[in-house]
């Protein structure tokens, strides 16, 4: 009994040193690749900060008003009015829906309860 | 076992004996006792030994993992939690919508190893012809000093990067760097005031402000805790560009030197546009002017720093003291005959006009009369006066979060006496800034409830002191109404969004004492909509001249006032105001018929 206590035993050692060196290994690779994530992180979020302030600078007002004067034939932007406000009462009432009259039918003098007229 | 105290045995052996067999029984006795001791002892001993070895286990493994961190080399932690973010970057500022008024851009600071050079004289004709406010021959003589390490430049470009890359030279580092960057350029430049580089190393470089909100706020733009967290100010960009375009046309077209604007939310006390004209690029920021009057410098910012004397815009203060005081209606008559003598001091109206002998409160503000004035002031007199400008926040610092605004000092005179009190009433003698002015104009409009201006988003509205009652505050604005409808200001009507305001035209103080003759200051202050009131605008015009018409005409009703009621048209609607529609008139057809 006592001998093949011992061998499980000694079995059971070298399979979790196995273990904890494949452990070992995969911890190191994840912590590796975590790295390699956050640096494609802060490169990513350097590019975006870029991004933004490059969106910003394109959209400054001052170059945004000079492109709407320098494509006024197309675009005819003028500047906010206050006379551009509405009233709801402008808004039209959408169209009902009556379906079209495609076949007119001349109903003028015909019997409609057969009985005649 | 338990040992009998008196043990039957013996004792009977020592009756026998003829012994006592008491000193049986306490022998036993202290047998007993002894063993009991010494079992005692026994267990403390253990106690302590079990103490002192978990004593040796705690401090050995404090000790050792001491030693540990002490001996190992310092690494990032590479398993460190998600989502707790330390960005160690300057946070952005952006403006109440989001969009962003100062961001970073990462960039490259040249420097030099000499003593690794190859060539130092070809790199420093090299460097030199790349960069041209760099001197080949000075260049050169600091790379063969014997020195091994010289700073080249702060910032790159990136095709001057690649330019210096191609010189080659081993010699020839460079160092990350975060650069400061304003994507609007001019836009907004005294708010935002600048930044540039405080303590430098080869790998980063710290960003600090220099000017403005920059500086203001440098401590929390730079807390890392706050993880990035944009500032957001209380400015609207679309607005503040829409205020600056105005405000410059009207400056040019005015041949005014300088020129400010200030437009205040009156409930909350935000700051939405705040311009100072002539402006700066933050980007580049120029050298403080060492030579010649501080204020001409852009850099000056005009609307905060400078205080001035600000005019006739001050009189709707006295007469809401003596309002709020009960000493004068809207109607009261005052006697305004020119000239009020006071001493030796003799105070006239503008341009030698009078508006007399009687004028009611409301036509001393409609038509701006200096005596009228006057006379209300010295009825509420000089303590009262002061302590009420000096609650409306017109005699202190601005607490707006500008750096700047703690030179804007108002000048007050030492002595408040009766001729101080008179023309204090119509803002002579007396300086402070645009911003206290726009301050204590908000505080009208916001029913009298005071209001501390801000540059910095506020969602709920300002709940500060009351300083006048509500009626008081209606019946000025009404009073301020009338100087639009049918005053002084009458080119500041702008349909649908029943202006009110105060003209104000001071004669610019000499260095040398005294005033100049034909260089004003000109201020419209201005509140809108009267009926609800929602914002005040200040715009203050440095020696404006109108030379349209035959003569020159230098009051703010013909300058001021009408670059204001352009900004109100052009702003209001941005703001999402609508325009209030006055009933239309009647048809004089159907009004005859009927």
């Amino acid at each position: 009994m006592r001998p093949v206590l011992f061998v499980l035993t000694f079995l059971a050692v070298i399979a979790l040193g196995f273990w904890a060196y494949r452990e070992n290994y995969a911890t190191q690779a994840a912590l590796k690749e975590v790295e390699v994530l956050q640096r494609q992180i802060a490169g990513l979020r350097e590019g975006l900060f870029l991004q933004r302030a490059e969106w910003a600078y394109l959209n400054r007002p001052d170059r945004l008003r000079n492109l709407a004067t320098a494509n006024f034939d197309r675009l005819g932007l003028l500047p906010m009015e206050p006379g551009q406000f509405g009233t709801p009462g402008l808004v039209a009432y959408p169209q009902s829906d009556l379906p079209e009259v495609d076949l007119p039918v001349d109903i003028q003098g015909v019997d409609p309860t057969g009985e005649g007229l | 076992m338990r040992t009998p105290l008196r043990p039957l045995a013996r004792i009977l052996q020592a009756r026998q004996d003829g012994m006592n067999p008491d000193t049986i029984e306490k022998e036993n006795l202290r047998l007993r006792h002894e063993a009991t001791r010494e079992r005692t002892r026994a267990r403390a001993e253990l106690r302590l030994l079990i103490l002192c070895a978990g004593f040796v286990l705690a401090l050995g493994a404090i000790g050792g993992r001491m030693a540990l961190l002490a001996a190992t080399e310092p690494v990032e932690s590479r398993a460190s939690a998600p989502g707790v973010e330390i960005i160690a970057q300057r946070a952005d500022i952006t403006d109440r919508n989001g969009r962003i008024l100062a961001t970073n851009m990462t960039t490259y600071a040249l420097y030099a190893h000499p003593k690794l050079m190859v060539d130092p004289k070809g790199v420093a004709e090299k460097l030199a012809a790349i960069f041209p406010e760099l001197d080949a021959k000075a260049l050169e003589r600091r790379f063969t000093d014997g020195r091994s390490f010289v700073w080249i430049r702060k910032v790159l470009s990136p095709e001057q990067m690649q330019l210096v890359h191609e010189i080659g030279d081993p010699g020839l580092l460079f160092g990350p760097r975060e650069m400061r960057l304003y994507p609007n350029g001019t836009l907004a430049a005294h708010v935002l005031g600048g930044a540039s580089f405080g303590a430098e190393g080869v790998q980063s470089a710290e960003v600090i402000g220099t000017a403005g909100i920059e500086k203001a706020m440098d401590a929390r733009l730079r807390d890392p805790s706050q993880g990035g967290k944009p500032l957001v100010l209380s400015i609207d960009l679309s607005i503040q560009a829409t205020v600056e375009e105005v405000l410059y046309a009207g400056m040019t077209m005015l041949n005014a030197r300088g020129a400010a604007a200030i437009l205040m939310d009156v409930r909350t006390g935000e700051i939405v546009a705040l311009a100072s004209l002539p402006t700066f690029d933050p980007n580049d920021r120029l050298a403080p002017a060492t030579t010649g009057d501080p204020g001409d410098s852009p850099l000056f910012n005009r609307a905060v720093q400078g205080v001035y004397e600000l005019g006739s815009t001050f009189k709707i203060f006295a007469v809401a003291q003596a309002l709020e005081l009960g000493l004068a209606t809207p109607e009261t008559l005052f006697d305004v005959t020119p000239p009020l003598r006071l001493g030796r001091f003799k105070i006239n109206e503008f341009e030698g006009k009078n508006y007399g002998p009687l004028a009611s409160v409301s036509d001393i503000i409609k038509k701006s009369s200096n005596v009228g004035t006057g006379r209300i002031a010295l009825l509420i007199g000089g303590l009262r006066q002061q302590a009420f400008l000096k609650e409306l926040g017109l005699l202190d610092i601005s607490p707006v979060e500008l750096v700047e605004a703690k030179v804007g000092r108002p000048l007050i005179p030492k002595k408040w006496a009766d001729i101080v009190t008179v023309t204090a009433a119509y803002g002579q003698g007396i300086s402070s800034s645009s911003l206290n002015l726009a301050a204590a104009y908000a505080t009208i409009a916001n029913g009298g409830i005071k209001v501390t201006p801000t540059l910095l988003k506020r969602e709920t509205p300002m709940l500060g002191p009351r300083v006048i009652s509500e009626k008081t505050a209606r019946q000025s604005i009404d009073m301020l109404r009338l100087v639009v409808t049918d005053g002084t200001a009458s080119l500041g009507e702008v349909p649908g969004y029943e202006v009110a305001g105060k003209t104000g035209t001071a004669d610019k103080p000499k260095k040398t004492g005294g005033y100049y003759d034909n260089k004003v200051i000109n201020t419209f202050a201005s509140i809108f909509p009267a009926s609800n009131p929602q914002y005040v605008l200040i715009v203050t015009l440095d020696e404006p001249e109108d030379t349209t018409l035959s003569e020159v005409r230098r009051t703010a009703g013909w300058t001021a006032v009408p670059v204001a009621a352009e900004i109100i048209r052009r702003v209001a609607p941005l703001m999402g105001l609508r325009p209030r529609l006055e009933p239309p008139a009647p048809d004089a057809v159907t009004a005859a018929s009927n």
